[in-house]
């Protein structure tokens, strides 16, 4: 029975140590960003995080806008009302699946690979070395990472839903026969810049912040073994992926709920 | 020279992310009548309005030329408020000038529609801030359906 309570007790300040640890982390890379000699390195993680993973985006986001002019389609005609397609796409993606799938992917493609990256740099003791040679790794390894993260994710969101629109006008216009001239016209009645684009940005935002900071943290708290890796890397998937899903629901409610 | 490559992708990236937000800022978002800035309120009292909205319409003979800005309760009478924010380019309407409440479509969403009344020798424009006299409120379905019922038991 002791023994029991004091196991709890144990989970619960190594659970509050790895969040004490994460934003000491965290704080460490933030403000080691005013240093010009980082920029061309953050430049090249764009590249790694951002760029390789636009081929994913684009496909994604053509076929959920596709899939979704398809779905809305057989429903809306029933009721004739075939000329909301568009706002029905452009919002949906703009709102949530934009934001939401990108960081779902992005944690996926993007963040298991930092999380691997950062874990095996630990294993084989480069960040040890680059401690020895007095180079700060938060600074020089971790910071670089985080703002690519921060910096590639919404410009990833806003990518997903552009290309979801069309993939939705390529169906629903010029398969489905659709009015190419409602289709945008009553989207644009629809769709407010600040409403709905401003607010799937600020949603991006605040996911690409949690995504990274995980995938980040996960790889520099790794136990440096092959195994630990192994199993920093899932832990980062599922609990960026939940952070994501879960933080979806508290941005909507404070943005569009009542 | 893998950094000079990366700086071009990332460049290329940028010009992607550039093109996505024009496109939705120009096609898929309303060139906002509010967002130019010079607008100008007009007020209205409704006996109901229905399912207007803020952000609802504001028509002449089909064009928009304003929006619904906000729908208060007047706590003297208990009569609806619809303020209704107009741009600045059409600020020359009578006083006589009417207004109404229609839907677009069966089951559309509903607009307000202005109809500019005659201007006589005497009678200015409306400005800023004034109320509009004329005004005729929503049509609710159940309330038609009660007056015809109403009306075919008298017969």
């Amino acid at each position: 029975m002791i023994n029991w309570i004091a196991n709890i007790g144990a989970r619960s300040i190594d659970r509050i140590a790895t969040t004490g640890r994460s934003g000491l982390m965290l704080f460490g890379a933030i403000f080691a960003l005013p240093k010009f000699k980082s920029i061309p390195l953050t430049i090249h993680q764009i590249y790694i995080v951002g760029v390789q993973s636009l081929l994913i985006i684009i496909v994604s986001g053509l076929f959920i806008g596709m899939v979704m002019a398809l779905q809305g389609y057989t429903i809306l005609v029933d009721y004739g009302a075939e000329g909301s397609l568009g706002p029905m796409v452009s919002l949906s993606l703009l709102r949530e699946l934009g934001p939401v799938v990108t960081a779902l992917l992005f944690a996926g493609r993007a963040g298991s690979a930092l999380t691997a990256e950062i874990g095996l740099m630990k294993a084989t003791e480069q960040l040890s070395s680059l401690e020895m040679m007095a180079v700060d790794p938060l600074r020089r390894v971790v910071a670089p990472r985080f703002w690519a993260g921060m910096i590639s994710m919404p410009m990833l969101a806003l990518i997903f839903s552009a290309v979801g629109i069309l993939g939705g006008h390529l169906v629903g216009v010029d398969w489905l026969g659709v009015d190419s001239g409602s289709y945008w016209s009553i989207m644009q009645a629809t769709v407010d810049w600040n409403e709905d684009v401003v607010n799937g940005i600020i949603k991006s935002l605040v996911f690409a912040f949690f995504v990274t900071w995980i995938a980040i943290f996960k790889g520099y708290d790794a136990i440096p073994t092959s195994e630990g890796i192994s199993k920093a890397t899932t832990e980062t998937v599922v609990l960026s992926s939940l952070a994501v899903l879960g933080l979806d629901f508290v941005l909507t409610a404070i943005m569009f709920g009542i | 020279m893998t950094s000079r490559k990366s700086e071009i992708m990332v460049g290329i990236f940028v010009l992607i992310t550039i093109a996505a937000l024009l496109l939705l800022s120009l096609k898929v978002v309303n060139q906002g009548i509010q967002s130019n800035g010079a607008n100008y309120t007009l007020k209205a009292k409704f006996d109901n309005i229905g399912g207007l909205k803020a952000r609802s319409a504001v028509k002449v003979g089909g064009v928009t030329i304003g929006r619904v800005d906000s729908i208060t309760l007047d706590n003297d009478d208990f009569t609806p408020i619809v303020i209704l924010s107009i741009n600045q380019e059409y600020s020359s309407f009578p006083e006589t000038t009417s207004v109404s409440i229609l839907t677009s479509g069966l089951l559309g969403e509903q607009y307000i529609g202005l109809q500019p009344g005659f201007s006589f020798g005497d009678i200015g424009n409306l400005a800023d801030g004034d109320f509009i006299e004329d005004t005729k409120s929503a049509l609710v379905l159940e309330d038609l359906i009660g007056q015809f019922l109403f009306s075919r038991d008298d017969e």
